[in-house]
């Protein structure tokens, strides 16, 4: 979905997120910018339907309009060169990964791309993707496209083949967790970005704070993005739990499912 | 003749009644108590409680026009100084400011000051306010960073002195803390929304979602404006930094009390923000904050709400209406209590808090004296929600992305008495300046600033 919104759009940079609400009564929802373009004054955003905004703003026609769009939030990624890096997805994690995988290789990196998805029809930005990258690697679960498994399969494969000097991993926590406890053995930089929930994305509330080496940092102002090796998975998936029943039921009163 | 010693009560909803709904506590006074209200006021020459207001407003004046019945008069004078009363009149701490200087008080109560501005306040705003005559526009511009009490008084200010003003705001809502931290019982948002509006009818621009920092950066400001006020606020709440404090349930006050207040969750599903607070509620702290959320949630539910501090009620930092009114809704208080840690079961939810009695020891540096532990006084307690009102630092997104600006220990804009930073043109004040405050000394502070900035744009 691309929104018009030229100053975010002008700020925007690989790793951000913006805020929005669709109504009044709407809830603030974080998400991932997936693409911005200056010129037009246009941010691209793609997201999963999975809760009552998320199907909401699926519903959404060109020409409709959004009632708060504000951005773009957080400290963007680190482009610079580091070598060889691999650039992991996993799922809806794929659209912010892209500007970062572009970012990367006009920084000069070698850059080899792992797109993961449960199926085929799931994947995303498959060409855009590979435009950018100079080796590109794709795992579903059911094997419909490429290597049947998981990301970190192919990722194993390919540090066993080379040198690798950053790894930047976007996608459902296990799948962050798990690449993050593969690169650890190895030594690898790791960088994850996380998707706690959050209310204003300022700084203000804490909902968003995460365990960062044991110490406190909030999502919003100090991350999206950190060091995958130091960050308490756990803690975040349960956090990250903290109001399912409180989405079906909206989903539900709003005839959404 | 002689005063009646005590202040005429104002008339409140039923303890019983008000835990129920969302809707204001105090219902003000009527024109008729107003007024006998207002003759308590002995009209000192040395006016007193003058020293004690942060905007300066010539209170005797404003009473006197009330004690002779001419309402329209008294709004003029308190308007003179104070673009917002009907926030000041209900959430400053009179009993510290200007009633704590009131002559009165060598016999008994002092003279309902607060009450008095507010009922002014609510009959202007009844009747309709009037915005005062344009002044002649000096062609300067001010861009003010933060719609909340120190941004808006002065922008105000600042429309009034003939300057174009445009107020920036990273949420979708006016009011900052007024907004998002102050419950509905306490300060109404109408009432808020209806006090930004004045400001508006004053010639104020204010724009949303535009977060100072990302959107756009206080250099891209100062290309535009010839100065701009940075007042974003104590935005960054503090921790207790004990054991499962990233539980499920335990929740920092700045992410409750916005949920319920400016995501409106008390009306899930209706609004779809949620909140979720259980049966028991503990609240840690003692302040203005902590005595909202303690109340709030007995609002959304719960069957018992305390408030767990580690001083005693002669240290707590709370207005005394704050208190007094937790007390008659039924919030239990623990006091000399010090959580140590809280426990969770498998799912990562909050089940109990374990914490330690205090007794009081020698005075530290605040003064008060210092809560020292019982070693071997643990003891648990069963909640379903953790509410942590320990304060909070100044927001970070400026300081973050700004070279050159001076930033104090805690985080803070450094700045002198009037505003002024350590870059020329760039003024800031409220929670941001100084670390968490009231809303009266925000509203002081951007009144102070809004004065250096008129006199930094005349001598440009």
């Amino acid at each position: 979905m691309k929104i018009k919104a030229p100053l975010v759009a002008k700020k925007a940079q690989p790793g951000q997120f913006i805020i929005l609400r669709i109504d009044e009564k709407g809830e603030r929802i974080p998400l991932t910018i997936a693409d911005s373009n200056p010129e037009k004054g246009t941010v691209t955003i793609i997201f999963l339907e999975v809760g009552k905004t998320t199907k909401q703003l699926g519903t959404l026609n060109v020409g409709d309009s959004l009632q708060n769009f504000a951005g773009p939030l957080g400290m963007p990624s680190e482009v610079k060169k580091f070598g060889t890096v691999v650039c992991v997805g996993g799922g809806v994690g794929i659209a912010p990964l892209y500007p970062i995988v572009k970012a990367l290789k006009e920084a000069g990196n070698y850059v080899i791309s792992i797109l993961g998805a449960k199926t085929k029809d799931l994947l995303l930005l498959e060409k855009e993707i590979q435009d950018f990258s100079d080796e590109f690697y794709i795992a579903t679960d059911d094997g419909s496209k490429g290597q049947k498994g998981f990301v970190s399969d192919v990722l194993q494969k390919v540090i066993d083949k080379q040198k690798v000097d950053m790894v930047m991993a976007i996608g459902p926590i296990i799948m962050m967790k798990v690449v993050s406890n593969l690169t650890k053995q190895y030594n690898i930089k790791t960088l994850v970005s996380l998707n706690p929930i959050m209310v204003d994305g300022t700084g203000m509330c804490g909902g968003c704070r995460v365990s960062i080496d044991g110490k406190t940092k909030f999502a919003c102002v100090d991350g999206p993005e950190f060091d995958g090796h130091t960050v308490d998975y756990d803690t975040l998936m349960l956090r990250n739990r903290r109001f399912i029943h409180a989405e079906g039921e909206a989903c539900k009163l709003a005839g959404v499912s | 003749m002689s005063v009646r010693k005590t202040k005429h009560e104002m008339p409140e909803q039923e303890p019983t009644e008000r835990i129920k709904n969302f809707k204001e506590v105090p219902y003000g006074y009527s024109k008729e108590i107003a007024i006998e209200e207002a003759k308590r006021c002995l009209q000192c020459k040395n006016t007193p409680c003058m020293k004690g207001c942060p905007v300066e407003i010539d209170i005797p004046g404003f009473i006197n026009y009330i004690a002779q019945g001419d309402f329209e008069k008294a709004a003029e004078v308190i308007k003179a100084k104070n673009n917002l009363p009907a926030i000041s009149g209900r959430v400053c701490p009179y009993e510290s400011q200007c009633e704590g200087e009131c002559t009165l008080k060598k016999i008994g109560e002092p003279v309902g000051i607060g009450r008095l501005e507010r009922f002014i306040a609510d009959y202007e705003r009844e009747k309709g306010k009037k915005p005062p005559k344009k002044p002649v526009s000096t062609g300067k511009k001010v861009a003010v960073v933060g719609a909340g009490p120190a941004g808006l008084t002065c922008a105000g200010d600042l429309a009034r002195m003939g300057h174009g003003v445009m107020v920036f705001e990273a949420l979708h809502d006016p009011g900052g803390v007024l907004m998002y931290g102050i419950p509905e019982f306490r300060l109404p948002k109408a009432i808020v929304k209806s006090e930004v509006e004045y400001i508006k009818s004053l010639g104020v621009d204010v724009h949303y979602d535009i977060v100072v920092g990302k959107t756009i950066t206080v250099p891209e400001l100062m290309d535009e404006f010839d100065a701009v006020f940075i007042g974003t606020g104590a935005g960054l709440p503090n921790w207790l930094h004990i054991p499962g404090e990233n539980l499920d349930g335990v929740y920092s006050a700045n992410e409750f009390l916005t949920r319920v207040n400016m995501m409106k969750a008390y009306r899930f599903p209706e609004y779809d923000t949620p909140v979720k607070i259980g049966k028991i509620v503990v609240t840690f702290g003692a302040g203005n904050v902590a005595m909202d959320c303690a109340r709030t949630a007995l609002r959304l539910g719960a069957e018992k709400s305390y408030i767990l501090y580690r001083r005693t009620e002669a240290e707590m930092p709370a207005r005394l209406e704050e208190i007094e009114h937790a007390k008659q809704e039924g919030v239990l208080f623990k006091l000399l209590t010090a959580p140590v840690r809280f426990i969770g079961d498998e799912k990562g939810v909050l089940k109990e808090v374990e914490y330690l009695k205090m007794q009081l020891g020698e005075p530290d540096d605040s003064g008060r004296r210092r809560p020292v532990p019982i070693q071997g006084s643990e003891e648990k307690l069963a909640i379903d929600t953790a509410l942590v009102a320990i304060g909070q630092s100044p927001n970070p997104l400026i300081p973050q992305t700004m070279k050159n600006l001076i930033i104090g220990k805690h985080g803070n804009i450094v700045t002198d008495d009037e505003g002024r930073t350590s870059i020329p043109g760039v003024f800031a004040g409220g929670d941001i300046a100084t670390g968490a405050a009231t809303v009266i000394l925000a509203m002081g502070a951007g009144k102070k600033a809004a004065r250096a900035i008129d006199a930094y744009l005349k001598n440009r």
